[in-house]
């Protein structure tokens, strides 16, 4: 990735997959106005310009949109961390519901301050990222499946235990509901993630917190370690060829189980992230929470890349409190069909990125591998 | 008594939709595509043949016909889980795309799809799709006189009774002798096995795996409509998790029909043992603990898993499924 031989940007790789990142959401955009346009043709130019245009509206929304962006550059940078090991994390949903329950365990149950809390949300993560792993390390069960087992598990595990929890839930805190846990206004303000006076700066927001920062730090380690570490070599190389690396004296089994731990714990922090904000209680679920599916797009817009992480997962955010602003024209999944045809489309990036390292190193012969 | 007759029949009507979703998962992995998007396609399934039931409803033709209705939305459901399939085929087969994230993409759209035509069709914020009441085959279906009170053979054979339960007896046995009898079965393990071998004898790799992959839109989505029986609310644009754990149930079965059959049963009983834990007498009550239906929920997952510890050395699935095929390559 270094760009010690000089070429001309657009032959660069990484210029070539932001380029094939922008044309799957242009794509995915363009089909989504499509849609809006069959669904309810009147409304369609309206519905477009609040898809687009609330996030930048008005501070409040703004501040939504970092509010919502943080849980999900983390869940993104856990898929794309173990995307580089060749490992696919369609775990974080689990994995992001226990860190939330660590973090509101250690919020409500023990009292204690956010930061405690939000490191128990990563250890948490990192607990439940660990099955998939040393599954696929000893037993050669594909992660896949083990973290699809382990997302239900996970929820039903968190259901189970909450229940019985008494004082982790709203009713333990004189709220009549015991179907969600107490709002942290009321059981530990000391818990919730401080504003830092952002809160001033966005139009008294109640959104906005340190969060967005704390993601966006979490992401420079991510890349330091990828690309300046010897652990992160030896991560890439064994999610570029197990046996090669094997063969050149990389543990590629504890490797495998690390980069799983450390996919989790990511997912746990943005899950603690998400409920430690103080605006939303962890409702009993029936079905797997979204937000760790929704890490996937992140991930695969940024080509797993940590930094990009930082930009898809502000898209992927900002067009999805424009597509809560769609209402009531639109129902709010309008905008799931727009991000799913993004994956769609990113599914085979890979292609795309070929058609377009040909279209534009055109008549020369190919000479866009830069590596 | 009568709760064994409700257990048994219980269970049967919720293995219905896994066994045939499972069965739809085996085929598209025997042919070399892993099918992961099996939730997307019971969804979609599920949506068009309950608005097909509904339209039936509305003319009136559905209290004439009921089961002929019912049979034409089963065929609804297939054929519009197999036009859905189509992406998965074009994704993984054609344009070689890793197809664990095709599939999530379709998973992620299928639910929003229904969501958003739901809305379109029924109006604002109307999700929940009923299902007419004339669906269920009763004693009158097969011209029998109704009787008083419970009985056991009543419980047992007419109070969850749909089509989708005979329609996947047959579809059941065709897959099995489909699957081993035929020579296209024996073709499609082969593409699932090893393609370049299969290739090289003049088997169209590609043809096999678009036929893998539609076979299991067909079935996934006559499963989502069984799903939707099953459940007894009407159609939320949602098949709970079934498609997920229809995958369990295929590697439980270890990708070969009978031990689906009975691992769809096993995980059946589960569910029916989870969402009715409180009211039966023979299990462990755990008194003290609120909400043990989740502990029953979980089991067959976790049993699930630890049956992958001890099989996964000897698993049967095939072994070129989740790798595009090249022809190139070698």
């Amino acid at each position: 990735m270094n760009k010690k031989t000089k070429q001309p940007l657009l032959q660069n790789p990484a210029a070539i997959s932001v380029l094939a990142s922008l044309l799957s959401i242009v794509i995915g955009l363009v089909l989504g106005f499509i849609l809006l346009i069959i669904l309810n043709p009147g409304e369609a130019l309206h519905g477009m310009k609040a898809m687009l245009g609330t996030g930048f509206g008005s501070m409040d929304k703004f501040g939504k949109v970092l509010y919502q962006a943080a849980p999900l550059m983390l869940c993104g940078l856990s898929v794309g961390f173990a995307f580089k090991t060749g490992l696919f994390n369609i775990g974080a949903s689990g994995q992001y519901t226990i860190g939330s329950f660590f973090a509101l365990l250690f919020a409500i149950q023990f009292q204690m301050p956010w930061w405690v809390c939000l490191l128990a949300a990563a250890v948490g993560g990192a607990i439940w990222g660990v099955f998939p792993g040393l599954f696929k390390a000893f037993f050669n069960v594909n992660e896949v499946i083990t973290s699809i087992m382990f997302n239900w598990i996970g929820m039903y595990l968190v259901n189970l235990l909450m229940a019985n929890m008494p004082k982790m839930l709203a009713s333990g805190w004189g709220a009549p509901n015991s179907d969600r846990t107490a709002a942290l206004s009321s059981a530990n303000t000391g818990a919730i993630i401080p504003k830092g006076g952002l809160d001033k700066l966005f139009g008294n927001s109640s959104w906005i917190n340190i969060s967005i920062f704390v993601a966006i730090a979490v992401a420079i380690v991510i890349w330091v370690v990828l690309q300046k570490t010897t652990f992160g070599y030896e991560l890439k190389a064994c999610g570029l060829n197990r046996d090669a690396s094997q063969y050149a004296g990389i543990n590629a089994k504890r490797n495998i189980v690390l980069s799983m731990v450390i996919a989790g714990a990511l997912s746990g922090l943005g899950g603690g992230i998400y409920y430690l904000a103080g605006t939303g209680q962890y409702v009993l679920q029936k079905s797997i929470l979204g937000m760790g599916f929704n890490g996937i797009p992140v991930a695969l817009l940024a080509n797993s890349n940590p930094v990009g992480t930082i930009f898809s997962s502000l898209f992927i955010s900002y067009i999805q409190v424009g597509g809560a602003a769609m209402q009531p024209a639109y129902s709010p999944e309008t905008i799931d069909i727009v991000i799913a045809v993004i994956i769609y489309l990113a599914a085979f990036a890979l292609l795309m990125r070929g058609i377009i390292a040909k279209a534009i190193s055109g008549r020369k012969t190919k000479g866009g591998d830069g590596k | 008594m009568m709760i064994l007759a409700n257990i048994i029949s219980l269970t049967i009507m919720f293995a219905v939709p896994l066994l045939l979703v499972a069965l739809g998962g085996m085929f598209s992995e025997h042919s070399g595509v892993i099918n992961i998007a099996l939730e997307g396609m019971m969804i979609v399934g599920a949506l068009f043949a309950c608005f097909t039931l509904q339209a039936f409803d509305q003319s009136g033709f559905g209290k004439m016909h009921p089961q002929v209705s019912v049979f034409i939305a089963i065929l609804v459901a297939g054929v519009s889980g197999m036009i859905f399939s189509l992406l998965l085929g074009f994704a993984a087969i054609n344009l070689k795309a890793d197809q664990t994230i095709g599939g999530t993409a379709l998973n992620q759209f299928a639910p929003a799809f229904a969501v958003v035509m739901t809305w379109a069709i029924q109006g604002q914020g109307l999700t929940t799709i009923s299902i007419p009441n004339w669906v269920r085959i009763t004693r009158e279906t097969f011209g029998l006189a109704p009787v008083d009170g419970p009985s056991f053979l009543n419980s047992l054979i007419f109070k969850y009774f749909y089509l989708t339960t005979p329609v996947a007896v047959v579809l059941f046995i065709v897959s099995a002798v489909v699957l081993y009898k035929t020579r296209f079965g024996l073709r499609l393990r082969a593409c699932g096995e090893h393609p370049q071998a299969a290739d090289s004898v003049g088997i169209n790799v590609y043809k096999m795996r678009y036929a893998g992959v539609l076979i299991s839109g067909f079935l996934g989505g006559v499963g989502g409509l069984a799903y939707t029986f099953a459940a007894g609310s009407g159609f939320n644009s949602t098949v709970g998790g079934y498609g997920f754990l229809a995958l369990a149930v295929m590697i439980f079965g270890n990708w070969k029909p009978l031990p689906i059959l009975a691992s769809s049963f096993f995980f059946a009983l589960f569910k029916v043992i989870a969402a009715y834990s409180s009211s039966l007498p023979f299990l462990p009550t755990f008194s003290g603990v609120k909400d043990i239906s989740n502990f029953y929920q979980m089991l067959p997952y976790i049993v699930t898993m630890i049956v992958l510890i001890f099989t996964s050395k000897n698993s049967q699935a095939p072994k070129a499924e989740g790798i595009p095929y090249d022809k190139g390559s070698r």
